[in-house]
């Protein structure tokens, strides 16, 4: 039996549980951060999973993490460097290729190779979702108010979000409204006629749901892809020295500094509450740990399911949270490599080779591939998001050795009669034959690999169902609806106890905004 | 073909030109040196914080000062204790008028018992000549003689060590060595203009592209990137270090006293050797600052960015900073009253913070002062809020390591 007391206890020590823990030790209180793993950072972790090559295992870019909090916990100074991705490279199965630069003049080039129309379009097209990213940004940073409840905090958020609303022009709205409900099929099919191009950017409308692009509502997460486009300079989105586990490794040594103490190998089995207040929490080996407020940075599931008895929740959240949509849609298979991949379509080492490589040729492409997952398989020919860490951070892998992280959708948690070694094998034999077909040398070049079903994600980093985003991006399951109606100001039913990981508002990625607002939120009901 | 009308070219011409695909040359001492390799500066830059920068820096003045007397000279010349610099050490320092105003800074590196190389961004040789009158001294230029390669980066020694006869391992922050490099004679001290670990090559003309070719080579599994000015003035801002004529206007291309600045003044005290004996240029109007404190000095501001957040804002915008250095005068003030200016500022990438190298009145000069610089937001003059910092704003563990 542990006694120290503190102030608040996370659970978790992803980047979430982590920046909560930093803000609530910066506001002065006494905090614990409780991990269970034996290394901090959740599913965003680097490990040297063969000696010399390390992986960046789950989470492989940094795409929103608030500008505001690498500033308030001093992140650079703590080792964080968010280092340039500026391609993305789609090959094509007639040898030619499709790229895309961080130059716009760059890219309109390329387009007109392949279609004059289309070329003349992306420029209006970013444009046009740049501005509908600017308009829904502020949203993010808001805590959702409850449309139904006539507290004076939530009118006054709502009306917050009114005055908000009316300041967009009408034509805005309506492009929002329109952008939030359709498919991103339909979307660019309004916009472009390249199959490829159409391919690759319905991609970033698919990652992490279990959808597929010509499914209602995958617009909407087109437009989180502009949300970093906005920050200039500031550049929040891109590769993190060391890996994701180089950006949690700073916000823990951020935290630490701050006072903040953090406990590896320590699994929460339950939330202490006592006459209906949360009051501590006690660990599977029995230890227990007392204090004012806990805050859990674990999934919804998990959070409402299994760290309190069903007696202290009210049973429509628990219906709710049981029917949260929480299905893993994707894998990762991490190669290290002898060589670098040599694609045919632009041989030799180039520029290519530090930027994402998608496998997306055509829109159809894609939505076969979401076929089969739809039906209980993993895709035979999946979408691929490749990146070649080593290339942008040398320090990935040994001189002159790669690693690649290869992001796979479709795999789905509920595979047909289960996941097991065979089937793991086998997804992992898909992705290979399916690189192998753009870039013939990567069998010969494979030193070692690591094959990561939804499953694997479950066992490893704790996130029930596997999905990356701890429950899927989709619109009945955002902002008042995110983890449930009535439960999204990071409170729960027993005071005391809290709320904030990527199955709160605002929703996932490396982005920090939900332990951020948590934090705040546990600080306003201090007083 | 008589290319007279043009700027000069360095040594490493035939390599850096086929790699400036976007063609951003700009002029250096009469030269023309690659401005960026990449239409943006982003990967130059983030090669000097992570990986290795090869930069061309050839046309740096370059003079060799020999002879028994060749201590005397740079001792009498420079407000530093030549006495005390051994062989195989480097000194920066500044370098002023009887006035002691500044007209110029760089490198003297002791290459032997008699022996000197100082580097300068300005023609050296007449003053040189006034200033050793009498001496038993040979000074040369050999600017176009010598080719110069800064490599730049945490993984630069990783890659001397791969390329380099002999390991660069031993070679302390500030000191210099010979070695050999593609079969070529070359001196290697540890010295930049980056603020991070970094090396400075010196070798002759005629070997600089076996050198580069095999720097190139050696360094790809490193991340070695050829790197032009622009993101190196980038970096060499987070380092607080300055530049001629940008930060500081040389005492002899001032018009009005006003321009002119003198070591203390642009933080370079600690290579005023006071306690040195005898007689150097502008001795006694250095010593008589040091009794009464400068007037002005130059030293950091970084910007808050909630503050440039609220006057872009005010507007319906994020901040516009530009990703680049900007040798541009920006009035600071403080309660309203202009006092100092800004004479280079820059977004830093690995800081994500707005900083500049500020020149700062007496007594607005101390760190944690704050002050407020001009912002054009939308065609509008304003101020975004800031606070005094010492310099430099970035400086890696490893760099002296």
């Amino acid at each position: 039996m542990a006694a120290a007391n503190y102030d608040a206890i996370i659970i978790g020590a992803g980047h979430n549980g982590l920046i909560a823990g930093a803000y609530l030790a910066r506001a002065g209180k006494k905090v614990l951060v409780l991990e269970r793993r034996d290394i901090v950072g959740g599913a965003a972790v680097t490990e040297e999973i063969f000696p010399g090559y390390r992986f960046t295992e789950f989470s492989y870019v940094v795409s929103l993490l608030r500008p505001e909090i690498i500033r308030d916990l001093e992140l650079p100074k703590h080792g964080l460097k968010i280092l340039p991705l500026p391609s993305t490279v789609t090959p094509l199965d007639n040898g030619d290729y499709l790229a895309g630069w961080d130059d716009h003049d760059l890219t309109r080039r390329e387009l007109y190779r392949h279609s004059p129309r289309d070329a003349e379009a992306a420029d209006e097209y970013s444009r046009v979702m740049a501005r509908a990213a600017k308009a829904i940004k502020p949203v993010l940073g808001l805590v959702p108010p409850d449309p139904s409840s006539l507290s004076w905090r939530d009118l006054r958020g709502l009306l917050k979000l009114g005055q908000y609303g009316a300041s967009l022009g009408e034509k805005e709205i309506y492009r929002i409204a329109k952008l939030v409900t359709q498919s991103s099929a339909d979307l660019l099919d309004e916009w472009f006629e390249f199959d490829p191009l159409k391919g690759t950017k319905s991609a970033s409308g698919i990652i992490g749901t279990f959808l597929g692009p010509r499914s209602p509502g995958t617009a909407y997460v087109l437009l989180h892809h502009y949300m970093g486009e906005i920050d200039g300079a500031f550049r929040a989105w891109g590769f993190a020295k060391n890996g994701t586990g180089g950006v949690t490794a700073a916000i823990a040594s951020s935290a630490r500094a701050l006072g903040v103490e953090i406990r590896t190998g320590a699994a929460v089995a339950n939330v202490i509450v006592r006459g209906g207040r949360a009051c501590g929490v006690a660990l599977e080996n029995g230890d227990e740990y007392s204090a004012q407020v806990v805050m859990s940075a674990a999934d919804p599931k998990r959070t409402f399911l299994q760290f309190v008895g069903r007696q202290h929740l009210p049973d429509e959240l628990v219906t709710a949270v049981q029917n949260f949509r929480v299905r893993g849609s994707s894998g990762k298979v991490n190669i290290a490599l002898s060589e670098l991949p040599q694609f045919t379509c632009l041989p030799g080492e180039g520029p290519l080779h530090r930027g994402a490589i998608s496998i997306s040729p055509s829109i159809d492409y894609i939505e076969r591939a979401y076929d089969e997952a739809k039906y209980g398989q993993f895709s035979k020919q999946p979408y691929i998001d490749m990146v070649i860490p080593s290339m942008i951070d040398r320090d990935m892998a040994p001189p002159g050795h790669h690693v690649m992280s290869c992001f796979v959708q479709y795999a789905p948690y509920d595979i047909e009669g289960g996941w097991d070694d065979a089937k793991r094998d086998a997804f992992g034999e898909a992705v290979i034959s399916t690189i192998e077909r753009y870039a013939p040398n990567i069998r010969r070049a494979i030193v070692g690999k690591q094959v990561i079903t939804p499953k694997d994600i479950e066992r490893i980093a704790g996130i029930t169902g596997g999905n990356i985003f701890h429950g899927e991006l989709l619109l009945h399951q955002l902002f008042f609806l995110r983890p449930a109606p009535q439960w999204a100001d990071f409170r729960t039913p027993p005071p005391g106890y809290y709320f904030g990981a990527s199955g709160a508002h605002p929703g996932g990625g490396v982005m920090g905004a939900a332990g951020k607002l948590a934090a705040h939120e546990i600080l306003k009901d201090w007083r | 073909m008589n290319d007279l009308h043009q700027l000069k070219r360095t040594p490493f011409h035939p390599r850096t030109s086929v790699l400036c695909l976007p063609q951003n040359w700009r002029r250096w001492a009469g030269h023309i040196a690659v401005g960026s390799y990449d239409l943006g500066l982003e990967r130059e830059y983030w090669a000097i914080r992570n990986h290795a920068a090869l930069i061309d820096v050839s046309p740096l003045m370059k003079y060799l000062i020999e002879g028994p007397d060749a201590a005397r000279l740079l001792d009498r010349l420079t407000p530093r204790n030549i006495a005390k610099l051994a062989v195989g050490q480097v000194y920066y320092t500044g370098w002023c008028d009887e006035e002691g105003k500044l007209l110029d800074d760089g490198t003297i590196t002791r290459l032997g018992e008699q022996s000197f190389r100082l580097t300068s961004a300005e023609p050296s040789l007449r003053w040189l000549h006034m200033n050793a009158f009498g001496m038993d001294v040979a000074i040369s230029e050999h600017t176009e003689r010598m080719a110069a390669l800064s490599l730049q980066g945490p993984k630069s020694r990783a890659i001397l060590n791969r390329v380099c006869a002999t390991p660069v391992d031993g070679i302390k922050f500030f000191r210099m060595a010979p070695n050999t490099l593609a079969g070529k004679p070359v001196t290697i001290s540890r010295t930049g203009y980056t603020g991070d670990l970094g090396y400075e090559l010196w070798m002759d003309a005629a070997d600089a592209l076996p050198v580069w070719d095999a720097l190139i080579a050696g360094g790809n599994d490193f991340g070695i990137t050829p790197c032009g000015i622009l993101a190196m003035d980038m970096a060499r801002v987070e380092a607080g270090l300055f530049m001629l004529d940008v930060d500081y206007t040389a005492a002899t291309h001032a018009w009005i006293e006003g321009q002119k600045s003198s070591p203390y003044e642009m933080g370079l005290g600690w290579t005023v050797a006071l306690d040195k004996p005898g007689y150097f240029v502008g001795r006694r109007a250095l010593e008589r600052e040091a009794r009464e404190g400068s007037a002005w000095k130059m030293v950091g501001l970084e910007v808050d960015w909630e503050g440039l957040e609220r006057v872009f804002g005010a507007v319906g915008l994020p901040p516009q900073i530009p990703a680049m250095a900007v040798r541009g005068s920006l009035p600071v003030r403080k309660d309203g009253q202009q006092v100092g200016y800004a004479s280079t500022s820059t977004w830093s990438p690995v800081l994500k913070k707005y900083i500049a190298l500020v020149h700062l009145q007496r007594p607005h000069y101390e760190p944690g002062t704050r002050v407020e610089i001009e912002i054009t937001v939308e065609h509008h003059r304003r101020y975004a809020p800031g606070t005094v910092v010492a310099l430099p704003f970035y400086e890696p563990e490893w760099k002296r390591k």
